[in-house]
């Protein structure tokens, strides 16, 4: 088994859903002759050409929304943005149309399409660039949404999404691409809704996912020189998620800590821990921590950027919190 | 202080005149490609959407549903002629007055009114009411009631068709206000771009909502498709033939050459804008004169005096549409509500999709 990139994963899972499906399109700004922002679409024009592999112009409300029209008549359209930060322009497109038009017909047509590309802060790049967009997704009915933190589950994740009949918001991040790691070349594909422990233990429960993922396992490795076992679950489905895999694991370790990048308020974190406490509040031996980025917009200068972005020692902190070490 | 007409941003102060007509056609409709036994049924077919939208504003007023209700009633030459150029299988997406173009199109009278009723017999299932009528069978794509969102989808039908090579143009309809909308300016460079097959038809009303369109569109909307190198015309929206006479053109110029047009269509419609508007933006002689080219009324004059039927066949046509639109309203009546199941139906096409609680 090769190890590869995080960026060779997601292009992997195009390529080979693409050679086998005549009615996928990919489409986004830079995707083709220039090779893709971040190199995730590097020769998919050389083996696709203009007609499968389109480059856009710099209008997401225009491209989300043709992407729509094609795949209610149709096609099976990827639309990459070159960030979500930016999709923040052709956000009617996907609440009010890919979300809701098989909804108000009345069930006569879908919408099998899929919006990708990086999501949540890449270093200093200003408070424009740096939004976490999963909760303000997974609000909305009509939509499914995926962040993997691996290569090995972007490219079994974005196969789901890709083949899955409803639009599904696929995130992904800057920081992310060049990640490695072994992933197969054969076929396998990673369901919907089904999160992963990623690394098992049995004093508390650390639920994070996408770029925090990684956090957490840094986290986890310092706590176990102090003895703290922490039990890591990614979610990998934002929507819907995996909150029995959550719930069973509490029943465990009685404790948990949720790292999310989105601000506190109204975030992933605020409904997963709503759910913890309706559902295993008899399990808890500690009130449920979060770790999050603050309820303010991302700053530019480093030093204040370091004080905004969720850090290893935030987490460990957190789980101090929860098993009353602090 | 007294407002200055000439200190305000939007021109105001004046009511304008909201549309001049182009003049109508004189060719006749055997020059149009129309056979006699045509006439009737497009008659038919414009009196059906007028009828049923008279029955469906009594059966709101009585309170028989609620929600909004936009009236076509005026614009039905649009429809009409819509329907008689295209061919069956080509694809028409519009907006929120929509009634008369999913009628014009075969949508049946019941299946419409059920859907003003929001019952599960409605031709969205009673999921989408008077804005989001849909028949995707009849290749009629909705319905959509944010202002311009749906440029962009006639589009994407337009692209689908064209990757598919099915043959198949795509037709979109939308108000003078959806014209100054991004979505508009955004897809008229794409779709120029990827020449694609696509008629956008602005129907300029005069009006968006209470607004004029001088007060908010500068300079003329066709000409907007000039921006982008698209061909562009404007048509007599309240003159079938003229219609069917600039369709007939657009129709053949698009499928041949696989690109984009934008049609302005000069309309106008009778009633308010919504069934709240009290229409002081505009003058009784402005709205009684153009009830003077009625284009039912119109279509009727010619058929008779052309003695391509009587008036008295015509009057029988009358006779029937009413009573189709009388079965419609008990059909509507009758029909029960969606089951509380269907709540959660078609959200996703995943049927075993896990709903948050």
């Amino acid at each position: 088994m090769a190890e590869k990139q995080f960026r060779d994963a997601i292009r992997e899972a195009m390529v080979e859903e693409m050679r086998q499906d005549e009615s996928i399109i990919l489409m986004g700004e830079e995707v083709a002759e220039y090779n893709g922002a971040y190199k995730v679409t590097q020769g998919m024009y050389d083996e696709f050409g203009g007609k499968r592999i389109i480059d856009t112009p710099i209008s997401e409300l225009g491209f989300s929304g043709i992407g729509v029209g094609a795949a209610m008549n149709g096609l099976r359209p990827i639309i990459e943005f070159m960030t979500f930060n930016f999709a923040v322009v052709g956000l009617d497109q996907i609440i009010n149309n890919a979300a809701k038009i098989r909804y108000m017909s009345g069930g006569q047509l879908s919408i099998p399409i899929v919006f990708r590309g990086p999501n949540a802060s890449a270093g200093q790049l200003g408070a424009t660039h740096s939004v976490a967009y999963e909760s303000l997704y997974a609000h909305i009915p009509g939509l499914k949404v995926m962040y993997p933190s691996e290569p090995y589950d972007a490219k079994g994740m974005l196969k789901t999404a890709i083949r899955d009949n409803d639009p599904v918001i696929f995130l992904e991040s800057e920081q992310m691409y060049g990640m490695k790691q072994e992933v197969p070349d054969e076929e396998y594909t990673i369901p919907l809704g089904v999160g992963k422990i990623k690394r098992e233990g049995s004093d508390v429960t650390i639920v994070a996912h996408g770029k925090m993922y990684h956090l957490a396992q840094q986290a986890a490795k310092e706590l176990a020189k102090d003895g703290i076992e922490a039990e890591i679950i990614d979610p990998r489905s934002m929507k819907p998620f995996d909150f029995k895999m959550v719930i069973e694991s509490i029943k465990k370790t009685n404790r948990c800590v949720i790292v999310d990048e989105s601000h506190p308020f109204a975030g992933m974190a605020s409904e997963i821990g709503f759910i913890i406490q309706r559902d295993a509040f008899d399990y808890l031996d500690a009130p449920v921590q979060r770790v999050t980025i603050p309820d303010g917009p991302a700053p530019f200068s480093k030093h204040l950027f370091d004080l905004w972005l969720p850090n290893a020692k935030d987490i460990i902190d957190a789980v101090k919190t929860v098993t009353y070490r602090n | 202080m007294a407002k200055k007409a000439d200190e305000a941003f939007t021109p105001t102060g004046m009511v304008y005149k909201s549309t001049t007509l182009p003049k109508p056609t004189r060719k006749k409709h055997k020059t149009l490609g129309l056979k006699d036994e045509q006439l009737p049924e497009i008659f038919r077919n414009m009196y059906l959407q007028r009828r049923f939208e008279e029955r469906a504003a009594q059966m709101y007023q009585k309170g028989k549903y609620g929600g909004f209700l936009h009236l076509y009633i005026g614009q039905e030459a649009v429809s009409a002629a819509t329907v008689t150029v295209l061919n069956d299988d080509d694809d028409i997406i519009s907006a929120y007055r929509v009634h008369g173009m999913a009628l014009a199109r075969g949508t049946s009278p019941g299946a419409c009114m059920a859907e003003l009723f929001g019952k599960k017999t409605g031709c969205s299932k009673g999921k989408g009411g008077s804005m989001h009528f849909f028949d995707v069978e009849r290749h009629f794509w909705g319905g959509h009631a944010i202002v311009g969102a749906h440029i962009p989808l006639g589009a994407g039908l337009a692209m689908a068709n064209k990757y598919q090579k099915n043959g198949r143009i795509a037709i979109c309809f939308f108000g003078d206000g959806a014209v100054d909308q991004g979505s508009l300016n955004e897809t008229f460079n794409m779709a120029q771009l990827w020449k694609l097959p696509v008629i956008f038809v602005v129907e300029n009303n005069g009006y968006s909502m209470g607004t004029a369109v001088e007060r908010h569109s500068a300079g003329q909307l066709h000409k907007r498709g000039e921006a982008y190198d698209m061909k562009n015309g404007v048509a007599n929206g309240m003159d079938l033939f003229s219609m069917i006479d600039t369709l007939n053109d657009v129709v053949k110029e698009v499928r041949e050459t696989n690109e984009p047009y934008f049609l302005e269509v000069k309309t106008y419609r009778y009633r308010g804008h919504s069934m709240s508007d009290p229409g002081n933006y505009r003058t009784k002689e402005e709205l009684e004169e153009f009830r003077t080219f009625d284009p039912i009324e119109r279509l009727k004059d010619y058929i008779v005096k052309e003695k391509v039927a009587t008036k008295k066949q015509l009057d029988e046509i009358v006779e029937e549409v009413e009573q189709e639109v009388l079965d419609a309203i008990e059909f509507a009546e009758n029909s029960d509500f969606p089951d509380d199941s269907e709540l959660f139906e078609h959200v996703y096409t995943q049927e075993d999709f896990p709903f948050h609680k």
